[in-house]
Formats: structure tokens, sequence, C-alpha cells
């Protein structure tokens, strides 16, 4: 019998406050609470859901080992209570963990595998740093398959400065600005809260407390405030802690279903996957992985650019984002790209981030009646990256 | 409002050892713009396995958060919550016994009042966020604030100050009935710490109306803080059915006196004090309820039955699992398949517990096809009750059955290495049986037997290998019981005796070592007291005056009930072992033969009332004695007894004597099992010419 593919709907995203990573908001907090507690707020936002429906939980970490490890998918659904029948799986592709949690299940669903699913990603950057039990292949080295900055994400970051002279620290720094006064602006609008399930922490020193809002964004930042930071990655770089997302702790997680599951129980969709793509590209310069990435998903669709109204890309580096718009000619404070700020500001806990984009962008669309198309783009490390088309409903 | 500090401070001696459970306070945001709340966490510092308690430096540390709290004006709520999986289990009582007069008692009531009702008289609302265990004064905690809410995980909820021999004092005597009722507050107050102070859980708190709300532990206290919020806006209100103060409570009152009085007969002053309590705090005001608490706190942090309570909980909670003798552990042989010569009930019983607790192979034996069966059957049949009441999983219950076996011939426990009997009380029968055993086993293998009082020395004596024979001796009913009276021959050896311990220890039985002396420990001091009593009936007592003149102590039943339970029968058997060994302390009346010839094995009818078959069998006599004639005598027994055992080296210390009465015979906490109760009744003296505990009675 021929197969019919189903379209996918994306119904609801939810996540915990970002918190900084080390002494931060999640010092003591586990990383598969956090995971637990999005995956409960995502059943009680969506009480037309039975359980019991959720055919797959999908979640990402980079480093999937301790509270992150124990094919945590499956360990925090257990945790969260859901039905013992609904399976789950860990999914890694370091920044692009959840997008890829989103793609790979809703590819599924396409398929007719799975009706519903949760799909998201954690990253406890503080119980897991960064490189955290790495061992990579000495053949990267002797065989000068990669270069030996291609490990470090700041070093790939000042590698894309070199590719690009055009883009200048100054130009980094005042994305870096825009990006702090979005998140400030959108705040203030009550934006950003809707998507946030508050988190007990836990503080032996303190007691309890509750994270109800992002640690890390800096309201006021300025210029002459980003312009003295140093620049750990070389002498005299470009790269500050100003202009890049910084270490962060959090988890994300969304609803995906079928389009006609998602009627059939009554889950209002916020908009329809049209496509997804990912790309490599050389290890050393992996902030440049949207351009092909999205050019690949782009030419599939017949489309070009100008049909994309709403951009929600990550902002590891500024000059990765900015790269991206250089490249497709589109203006470094075009009003189409992150409405609502992005990671320099919120936060950047690495598998989580690509559900955090398309929860932002869905709450975009229904802002935005007059766009039909946005994309959630982000880059990867290893050189890669990874684009996912979006339609409103 | 008073604060800690205008009450005189209780020396601080006292408590220099206290483990202070830190109030942290942290201001959080409630959601849907509900404002700010003051979250203060209860914590020690230390894990689960060292839960929060209140002494007078945690009490403070909460006054203080209260206090700051109370003090600002921009705040919306105070929500109250534990450190994981602990709320609190209550007052630290390590200081108690070294509070040396009442005023000083007195004190640590009213600090205690003092910092938890300013919970309930905040000028705004108040949370309780019980998350997790919480017992007596962390039950207070809670029972102060405006609202609870109650984990869905919470594995024990309770006011168990009366099972020790306090009162819930800290404000759970009024505050409880005023909030759920007589009746209900009872079962918490009175029911369940005397029922082996037996615990509720989180949803039984909520079922009975204690919390408002109760939510699953994997969010409790986010769940609960949006809860509060909705509260404070005003989108939740929350009612509470009415209480009755007149009859209903009238009522609750009279039935838990009644049965209070039945159980203890005023041997122990702290339930009927904590009925009181409850009784009058439906009329008093909250100045007049917490003033009478204190002053109940008071006279019974003096009192000898809460001390004796103390020294009894210490015994089971420590000396219990550190048996006084017990070989080190690394001597102890693994145990992969156990045998059980005999097939009968008491043969049944340990086969269903070894295979529960041990989970290998348990074989029974048999020389009859039929009794094998039966025996089998049985333990299949208890694992099939144990499913039905959820206390097993089918699976559980598939490999529980699988590992119960049957065997005619004793063959099949060659490979056990442990097998114990359970057959016939009789010194051949049994030495045979080991003869038998040891053809097959290796010569490790420990053989065990359940005698309740023939000699281990001499069941071993007729062996290749006597080191390997212990007395493993279970207490009947065995499901229920947890003494282990472990005995040691004259050539036990000490791999055998820590084989014997470690066992006895994964089938969470609390052992007790004791020499190879007759009948042990608590057969003979039980056999002695009844046999008091029976000789006092024979000497012509009316056996009803007899029976009823010991019920001052509060013992689980009185001596012609426990002679029932036991089996007139059995226990003849075990009064001729002691009889033979020590004619001039063990008598055995006439009557007590006579009873057993006419196979009579019901003493009681079922209205309670004596047989009058029994009572025309304990009828004659012309030297009838009055019931403090027969306590006494009783009593002097015991201590007389008692000293002998210690002289003669049956265990290490009158706390084991004391321990095994209690875990074996279920005798009470108030008497601190007898030692502390022979002390403060000037018996040990009388008798002795010295006390047991001179310096007062120590559990460890």
């Amino acid at each position: 019998m021929p197969r019919t593919a189903r379209d996918v709907v994306f119904v609801d995203g939810a996540r915990t406050p970002f918190g900084k990573a080390g002494k931060g908001l999640y010092a003591e907090t586990r990383a598969d609470d956090l995971v637990v507690r999005v995956i409960r707020e995502l059943l009680r936002r969506n009480p037309g859901l039975p359980p019991a429906r959720i055919d797959e939980v999908a979640i990402a970490a980079t480093t999937q080992i301790g509270d992150q490890g124990l094919t945590i998918g499956r360990s925090a659904a257990l945790l969260a209570g859901l039905p013992r029948s609904v399976p789950g799986y860990a999914i890694d592709r370091m920044c692009a963990g959840a997008m890829t949690a989103v793609t790979t299940t809703s590819a599924s669903i396409s398929f007719g595998a799975y009706d519903v699913v949760i799909a998201g990603g954690v990253e406890h950057m503080g119980r897991h740093p960064m490189g955290e039990g790495v061992d990579p292949n000495p053949r990267f080295l002797s065989e000068q398959l990669v270069d030996p900055s291609a490990l470090v994400m700041g070093n790939t970051a000042e590698n894309l400065h070199d590719r690009f002279p055009s883009i200048t620290k100054e130009r980094a720094d005042a994305f870096a600005v825009r990006s702090q006064e979005k998140v400030a602006k959108a705040y203030a609008d009550g934006k950003i809260q809707e998507d946030l399930v508050e988190m007990l922490v836990r503080s032996t020193e303190e007691g309890y407390g509750l994270a109800t809002a992002d640690e890390p964004p800096r309201p006021g930042t300025t210029l002459e405030s980003l312009a003295g930071l140093k620049t750990p990655f070389r002498p005299h770089g470009n790269v500050t802690p100003g202009n890049a997302a910084g270490l962060n702790d959090g988890a994300t997680g969304a609803l995906i279903a079928a389009e006609d599951t998602a009627a059939e129980l009554g889950l209002e969709a916020r908009m329809r996957l049209v496509d997804f793509s990912f790309a490599g590209v050389e290890p050393e310069v992996m902030g440049v992985g949207p351009v092909p990435a999205t050019e690949k998903l782009l030419e599939r669709q017949g489309l070009t650019m100008d049909d994309i109204g709403l951009v929600e890309i990550n902002e590891a580096f500024a000059v990765q984002v900015l790269a991206f718009l250089e490249h497709f000619g589109i203006a470094d404070d075009d009003e189409r790209v992150n409405p609502w700020g992005g990671a320099i500001a919120l936060g950047h806990p690495l598998a989580s981030s690509g559900v955090r984009l398309m929860t932002q962008l869905s709450r975009h669309f229904a802002e935005r009646p007059d766009v039909r198309y946005g994309i959630t783009t982000m880059c990867v490390g290893m050189g890669m990256g990874g684009t996912v088309l979006w339609e409103r409903v | 409002m008073s604060t800690p500090t205008d009450a005189p401070q209780p020396s601080a001696e006292l408590f220099a050892d206290e483990v202070v459970t830190k109030a942290f306070a942290r201001d959080v945001e409630l959601p849907y713009g509900a404002g700010t709340a003051v979250l203060i966490t209860l914590d020690n510092g230390h894990d689960h396995t060292k839960p929060n308690t209140f002494g007078p430096g945690g009490l403070t540390s909460l006054s203080e958060a209260i206090d700051a709290a109370a003090a600002r004006t921009d705040i919306a709520a105070v929500a109250v919550t534990g450190k994981p999986f602990i709320f609190a289990v209550g007052a630290d009582l390590t200081g108690v016994p070294r509070i040396e007069n009442h005023e000083q008692a007195h004190t640590i009531g009213k600090l205690g009042h003092d910092a938890f009702r300013k919970l309930g008289e905040l000028s705004v609302p108040t949370f309780a966020l019980v998350n997790g265990a919480a017992m007596g004064g962390g039950v207070e905690v809670a029972l102060h604030c405006t609202y609870r809410t109650i984990s869905s995980g919470v594995p024990a909820f309770a006011l168990p100050e009366t099972f020790l021999g306090l009162v819930p004092g800290w404000g759970g005597t009024y505050l409880l009935p005023n909030l759920i009722g007589a009746e209900q507050a009872l079962k918490l107050i009175i029911d369940n710490p005397l029922a082996q102070n037996k615990t509720i859980k989180g949803p039984q708190v909520y079922k009975m109306g204690i919390a408002d709300a109760m939510f699953e532990p994997a969010d409790f206290v986010e769940e609960s803080l949006r809860w509060a919020a909705r509260v404070v806006n005003g989108d939740i209100s929350v009612r509470r059915p009415e209480v009755d103060k007149e009859e209903a409570w009238t009522q609750a009152v009279n039935n838990a006196r009644f049965q209070v009085e039945g159980k203890l007969r005023g041997a122990a002053p702290a339930p009927v004090r904590a009925l009181e309590l409850v009784d009058k705090a439906r009329h008093r005001t909250r100045d007049e309820g917490f003033a009478a608490e204190d002053d109940a706190l008071a006279d019974l942090i003096m009192s000898d039955q809460l001390k004796a309570g103390l020294y009894a909980f210490d015994l089971t909670q420590k000396r219990a699992r550190r048996p006084a003798g017990a070989p080190g552990k690394e001597l102890a042989r693994p145990v992969t398949k156990v045998g059980v010569a005999g097939a009968g009930l008491m043969a049944g019983q340990l086969a269903l517990l070894f295979a529960r607790r041990l989970e290998v192979p348990v074989v029974l034996t048999d020389l009859d096809q039929d009794r094998l069966d039966k025996g089998v059957a049985y333990v299949h049949g208890e694992v099939d009750k144990l499913l039905a009441k959820g206390r097993v999983s089918a699976d559980k219950a598939g490999r529980l059955k699988s590992l119960v076996a049957g065997s005619l011939s004793k063959d099949a426990f060659f490979d056990a290495d442990f097998v114990i009997e359970a057959v016939f009380e009789k010194m051949e029968i049994k030495q045979r049986v080991f003869a038998e055993v040891e053809e097959v086993v290796s010569p490790e293998a420990v053989l065990a037997t359940n005698t309740s009082s023939l000699s281990i020395t001499e069941m071993a004596s007729k062996l290749r290998h006597p080191e390997r024979v212990v007395g493993f001796h279970f207490f009947n009913p065995v499901a229920v019981l947890p003494l282990l009276e472990i005995i040691r021959g004259e050539k036990t050896d000490d791999a055998t005796l820590a084989t014997a311990f470690s066992t006895a220890k994964t089938l969470k039985k609390s052992a007790v070592l004791c020499k190879d002396a007759p009948a042990f420990v608590v057969n003979r001091l039980l056999t002695l007291f009844m046999g008091e009593v029976l000789s006092a009936v024979a000497e012509g007592t009316e056996p009803e005056v007899a029976d009823r003149a010991v019920a001052p102590l509060g013992l689980p039943m009185s001596p012609l009930m426990l002679l029932q339970l036991v089996g007139p029968a059995v226990a003849l058997h075990v009064s001729e072992t002691l009889n033979a060994a020590f004619p001039e302390r063990f008598r055995i009346s006439e009557q007590q033969r006579t009873l057993v010839e006419s196979g009579k094995t019901e003493l009681f009818g079922p209205d309670f009332q004596l047989d009058p078959e029994i009572k025309e069998m304990f009828s004659g006599g012309d030297n009838p004695s009055t019931e403090e004639q027969i306590l006494n005598r009783a009593l002097e027994a015991l201590a007389r007894e008692i000293r002998i055992m210690l002289d003669e080296g049956v265990v290490a210390e009158p706390a084991d004597i004391d321990l095994c009465l209690i875990t074996g015979a279920g005798w009470p906490f108030h008497l601190g099992g007898i030692t502390p109760y022979l002390d403060r009744s000037g018996v040990s003296q009388k008798v002795n010419g010295t006390l047991f505990h001179p310096d007062g009675p120590k559990a460890v």
C-alpha cells in the first residue's frame, strides 16, 4: 500500500528559566529534574492529551553521563510519572540536540510510526562542563582531519572573523547589545515568561528558592561596557563573553503531533513543520553551518530568503549570526531576526536551545498573521548547521 | 507575643550536641502575580538519614526566620518546607534525659509553642509544604500554618509522642482536633501510637483533611506554591468541614478512653494526659490550650515512664541493630540455600520468612508426603494472600512460590548452607534429625535449631561437627514478633554465630545473643511470671483475681490469655524443662497438668470470660492471695531471676533482657521492658539489694 506522509505540527513548548553554570541558579539542581519539570508542565498545559498517547520521549544532551545519562528520555519519562508504556531515548547532536529530537521524531510521525511525541533537550553545563570525558581520536590531528582549533568553539568563532573580515568586533558587540535590549523589552512586555515553567532550586547554604526568570540576561549592556571585555580565545581577538552566549543550565521540551492527531485530541497547533535540513562544513568554522543548511532547504522547497518572514537563529556567537545574515544579504538589525533577542542574552544550554528557538518562533507566528514561513536555525560543533522550516497554520 | 528570648533558655549543656535544624528564608516570586512569599527551608545540613529535628537551636532559628518575615510589609505569604525527603521529625530528645527539674521541662514546651504559634498569628497566610516525613513537632509546625499541602509521596506522618511517653504538646493536641475533629485526631494522637507506633502516608493525610491539597512528589514544592498563589489571589478558597464540638467529640474521647484503659490500665500516663487535653481543646482559647500542653509536657518529661520510654526506644533503634557479643560480620558465610527440617506450621512459617527475606531456595523435608504437601501448600497459600493484599507483585509471588519446595529425603539439603530444624520438641528426635542432615551437607553448613528450651550443647554433642550448631529461636507469630534469640552452644564457633547474626539481620529480626541456658530469656521469664500467678491460683486465689493482679503493669495480655496463646501443652513442656533445671524457683501446679491432660486449649469463652470448666480445674486451695500480694510476688520473682540470669551470663546486660521482653513478648515501653520498672518501684533494691541500672537506664 502506498504510504502517505502526514503533516506534523508544533503544539506547545516550555522550558525552565536558564541559569548561569557554576554558581548559578541550578548549582545544586539535577539536570534530569529540569527535564522532568518541563515534561510535567507540557502535560499540565495540554490536559486534552492522555499521557498514554505519547509515543516517544526524545531528550537531547551533549554530555550523556551522570544525571544526563541513563538514556535520559526514558529515565525522565519514568521520573515524570508518564505511563511505563511510554518509551524514550537520548539524542545527541551537540547544540542542535533538541532540534534533532524534534526533526527525528517529526519525521517518524510523518512516516506514520508515531502520533504524538515529547521532544526536548537539556544541558547542565555546570555539572557537565564542555568537553567533559571527551577522547578525540588522535587521527584528527595526525592526519590533519581538522584544525586543532575546531574543538574549541570560541576559536572557531575567531576563525569566522578571519573568514569574514567585514564582520568586526564592533559589529559583533553592537549585535550583542541589541540582543540584550530585545530580551529586556520582551521581558518587560511579558513575552518570554509565558514559555517558562518555574523551577525549584536547591541550595544547602540558603535553602530552597524558585527560579522564575532567566539568570543570564544583562539588561543595560552598552557598547562601552562590552568594549573592554577580554578576548579569552586570542590575544587582541574579537570574541568576548559579551558577544557570545555564556555557559548555561536549562531544559526545554515541545509537544509535537501529527496534525490529524492534534485535531482529534483538540490540541491547538501553533505552526506546521515544512521541512528540515542539516549540513556539514569545515569543523574549524562550524559557525557558518546554518548557511549551507538553509540554502539546501530553501532550494529543495523552491523558496528564497525573501519568502521567510521570521528567523530564529541561535546566537552562539554574534559573528556566526552576522555571517549568516551577511550571506543572505540581511541587515544586522532586520526585524525578522530574533525579535525577542537571543542566546547572547538568554543563554545557551547547548542541547536544549533548539526547542527554545521553536517555541519563540511559534509565539511570533501568533503575533504575525501576515507571515507564512519562518525558520529556526543553528550552528553545531564539529562543523554542522541545522535549519527547520515552519509554516503558519 | 513573646519570643524565645523572653523565656528562660534551657541551659545550653542540656542540648550541647544538638544538630541544629536551620530555618533558611528566601524570597520567592509567587506565580500569577500573587506577590512575594518568604520560603523557609528546614535543613540540618545532613542527608535524609539524619532527619530534621527541633532542639532549642532549631526553634530559635525558626523563630527568627518568622520574626524577620513578620517585620515585613512587602510579602504576601510565608511558606515552610523541609529538606529533600524530610519535612521534620519532631523534637530533639537527646537532651531530655539531662533535664533535672520541672521548670527546665516547662521551658522546652514553651519554647516550641512560642516559635511555632507565630506561624498561625502572622498578618499574611502561612503555608506548610509537607514534602517528606513529618512526625511530632514536624507535624505540629504544619498544624500551626494557615494551610497545608502534602506530597503524595510522604512515607510517614505521625504523632508518636504517646508511644514514647509524651503528648503532642507543641500545639498538636489543641490544633489537630479543632482542625479535623476529635475522632480523626485521636487516630493520630492515640490509636496509631498504641498500635506499634503506626504511621500514615501522604494520601491518608489529605483524605483525613489534615492537608488542604496534595501534589505529586516530582514537582511538589512548585505546584504547592502555585496553589498557594491561587489561595493568596482568592482564586481558590479552602473549605473544611465543620467540626462537631459536642456529641461527636465527647463520644470520640470516651471511646478512646475506654480503649486506653483497656490496654494500659493506667500504667502509662501519657495517653491519658493526651486524652484530657484533646477533650478540653474544644472550648479552650489558644493561650489556654497551649499553656495546658506546656504543663502536661513538663509533668511527662519528668516522669519515670518517659525515661523508660526513651530507654526502650533506644534499645529498639540502637542496641537491636548492633547486638552485644555478636562476632564480626566478616566471619559470616553466605547463605544461598536453606533447608527446613519439618513441614508443620512452624516449619511453614519459617520457610515463608526465609524465602521472602533471603530470596534463596528453601526446601522443606518430612517423612510423610501428606504433611509435606500441606507444608508447601501452606507457604504457597500465604504467598497468594500477600499477592491478594498487594504486598507482593505477581512476579514476586511467582518467584517466592518457585523458591519453596518439599522433599521426602534430606538428600535435598546437600547444597544448603543453613538448615533449621522445626521438628517435635524432644532431644532424641532433634539429635537424630541433625545426624541425618550432617550426612548430606557440607562440613561448614550451619545447623540451626528453633528449640524453645532444649540444650544446644547437648543437641550438638553427637555430631562430627558440633561447632556448626546454633540456637535460632523465633517467637510466635514469626511474622509479627521481631525477636530472635541466638544461642551459642558450648562448641559453637564464631563463623557459625556470625552467619546466624547476619542471617537474622537479613530476616529483619532483632537478634540477642544468649547463653545455652534452660529456656533462654523470654520463655524463662514469662514461665516464671506465669508460674507465680498459677501458683497463687493453686493456693486458692480465684483465677480471675490472680489473672487481673498484674494488670497495673499494662502488659499486652493477661497471664491466662498468654497461656491460651502459647498453648497449655507447650507452656507445660517449657515449665518442665525449667523445673528440672531450677526446681526451687520453677514450680508446676497440679492444676496445670490437669489442664493439659484435659486437652482443652481455650481458656476463655468468646465473651472473654473464663470457661466454667477451666474455672473448675483452677479451684481448690485454702490460702488465697490479694492482687497486690500476687503482683509483688511476681515482680520479686522476676527481679530475682533476672539477677541470677545476669550472674550466670545468660545475656550481657540488663538492656538485653529488656530488649528481649519488648521485642519477643511485647512488654511495654513505659516499663522500659522490665528492669527500669523493677528499679524505680523499689523491687530490685528490696530483692537483690542493688539496682539493675545504678546510674539510670542506658540502652548502649
